[in-house]
């Protein structure tokens, strides 16, 4: 294994993240503020417990979940996309390092910095309102899971991608819909009953009830469901990425 | 010995159905120069590209230092370095961060002393914490250079490594590539500059439409290829030219003042001393001599026409 190499890939995009500290850190952490202010404040008025948990408190897994989800797909993406499209590929195309060293890298250090971020808007949330972690191990386990997941998804994007337009339209038009549609700030049994089984086919809604559960024990489908969903969609991402290392999709002529 | 790069029958077919490479066939030794020529288009960077491992071949193979391209990827990229045509670099970088970057993705182990080294070799220290995008084109160029020189390669691809580089840069990219050399490294470089060619290469290589037309050993080549003239201009014109004159591959050019005598510089005789004589007997006199022998650039265009 070529670790030097690994090495190289994870402290540069690492560094990347130093170097735009504010896109990286704080602006997600300044969304995620105002979203407990607009919607623990104005919906909390109205809806003060769900299952027994405060709305305010409620609503911080979902949170974590969004920039979770939204930041390691455009770590990820931006990450492997960048490369393509300076040209600065050529490197990586003709260093003696294998695919899967490269995944390792990009991945890892997308990874690396949504679970940061995450447990920084875990930090700030506790300024918020007062949180309790019933099960610490399920909740990491979530959280590095769906990191790495959708890291792994980012990076097919990246290489799907041949245009900053395409590198945007899965996030915007279709990881953000989810997330919000997934329970982030409710719950589905508030829905009516025809919307209930429409969400049930939401992917997100198992990795935010999963989740949520690990804080609270509170939780829309069982916690065997969840993680089958999250180990089903790593399966399809590694598949997906085995197949394009195979052929060499975007990446080789 | 064994040729450090050993290019048999490559072929390479684009998806769209292009051929830029036809049954390439080519052998380089160790610590030799070989500049590739051919017009735009040719394949040279294809060749290059495949070599490197940025292109799959669709046929054929490749060894370096006596591993294959595919098989022994691992061993043969850690000996390849790559200056590619494009100034393709990471702007927001600083030098020093993006020389040691590459140093790390080509499995080497950090060496702060060798960066300094390459980047002081390079004219680059007082630059290295730069950001790349505050360097000009020339500098960026040489960044290209450390990059491809940081994990100590020995085997040194140059794609066109002094287009739009001035006339100082390119003098000092050629005492590198002499300094490499006469330290084992082998360098293949591609280039539009015929000069470039004949001041540094060993051996020359032409490129066509994907087929290497012609590989050559430069001097052999000139030799070989190369015409030699005499150019005499007369102390008065002649209307026609003497019969006595038509055994020689002569010409009358200029009204009638300058006479053109081609001649072979690999024949035993020239057949200057008899056309002197000859001359002498017609009483045809001259004011000036001179020699000129055909360029590589001659040579080259020459050749690429008649591939045609």
């Amino acid at each position: 294994m070529n670790r030097y190499a690994i090495s190289a890939i994870y402290k540069f995009e690492m560094a990347r993240t130093k170097r735009t500290i504010f896109q990286s850190i704080i602006s997600p952490v300044i969304s995620t503020s105002l979203y407990f202010v607009v919607f623990g404040s104005a919906i909390g008025s109205r809806i003060t417990e769900i299952g027994g948990v405060s709305y305010g408190a409620f609503i911080v897994p979902g949170l974590i979940m969004l920039s979770l989800l939204t930041q390691s797909i455009s770590n990820a993406s931006f990450g492997i996309y960048f490369p393509k499209f300076t040209g600065t590929i050529y490197e990586l195309l003709s260093a003696p390092i294998s695919y899967y060293e490269v995944l390792i890298g990009y991945v890892g250090a997308a990874a690396t910095k949504s679970i940061l971020l995450s447990l920084i808007i875990l930090a700030t949330a506790g300024l918020f309102v007062p949180l309790e972690i019933a099960h610490p191990f399920w909740m990491l386990f979530f959280m590095v899971m769906t990191a790495i997941t959708f890291s792994l998804f980012g990076f097919i994007i990246g290489i799907w991608a041949d245009n900053f337009e395409k590198l945007q339209i899965i996030p915007m038009l279709v990881v953000t819909p989810l997330v919000f549609l997934g329970g982030t700030f409710y719950s589905v049994n508030m829905l009516p009953a025809f919307w209930q089984s429409v969400t049930l086919f939401n992917p997100v809604l198992y990795l935010i009830s999963g989740f949520r559960w690990s804080f609270y024990e509170i939780s829309d489908v069982s916690l065997t469901t969840s993680v089958t969903v999250i180990l089903g969609f790593l399966a399809l991402c590694m598949l997906t990425i085995w197949w394009i290392f195979k052929s060499g999709y975007q990446i080789k002529k | 010995m064994p040729a450090i790069i050993q290019i048999n029958k490559l072929s390479k077919i684009y998806a769209g159905g292009f051929q830029a490479l036809d049954t390439i066939n080519l052998s380089i030794d160790k610590a030799e120069i070989i500049a590739l020529l051919g017009p735009n288009g040719a394949g040279k960077t294809t060749l290059i590209s495949t070599i490197c491992g940025i292109i799959n071949p669709s046929s054929g193979s490749v060894t370096v230092d006596g591993h294959d391209i595919i098989d022994g990827y691992r061993h043969t990229r850690k000996v390849i370095g790559l200056v590619p045509q494009e100034l393709t670099t990471d702007s927001f970088e600083t030098v020093w961060d993006t020389v040691s970057f590459s140093r790390g993705l080509f499995g080497k182990k950090p060496n702060p002393q060798f960066i300094e080294q390459t980047l002081k070799d390079l004219s680059l220290w007082d630059k290295k914490d730069n950001k790349i995008m505050e360097l000009s084109g020339g500098m960026k160029r040489r960044v290209m250079i450390a990059k491809a020189l940081s994990h100590e390669p020995t085997v040194l691809f140059l794609d066109e490594p002094t287009a739009g580089v001035d006339v100082e840069l390119r003098k000092d990219m050629w005492n590198l590539v002499r300094k490499l050399r006469s330290n084992g490294v082998t360098i293949i470089l591609t280039t539009h500059y015929i000069e470039e060619a004949e001041e540094i290469a060993d051996r020359i290589g032409v490129i066509k439409n994907g087929q290497l037309i012609l590989i050559e050993d430069k001097v052999s080549l000139m030799k070989k290829l190369g015409k030699k003239q005499l150019i005499l201009d007369l102390k008065e014109n002649l209307t026609d030219l003497p019969s006595e004159l038509e055994n020689f591959d002569i010409q009358l050019k200029s009204q009638g003042m300058r006479l053109i005598y081609t001649y072979d510089t690999t024949e035993e005789h020239s057949g200057i001393a008899a056309l002197l004589q000859q001359l002498s007997k017609l009483g045809i006199q001259f004011n000036d001599l001179k020699t000129d022998q055909s360029s590589l650039e001659d040579i080259f265009v020459s050749l690429v026409r008649d591939a045609v």
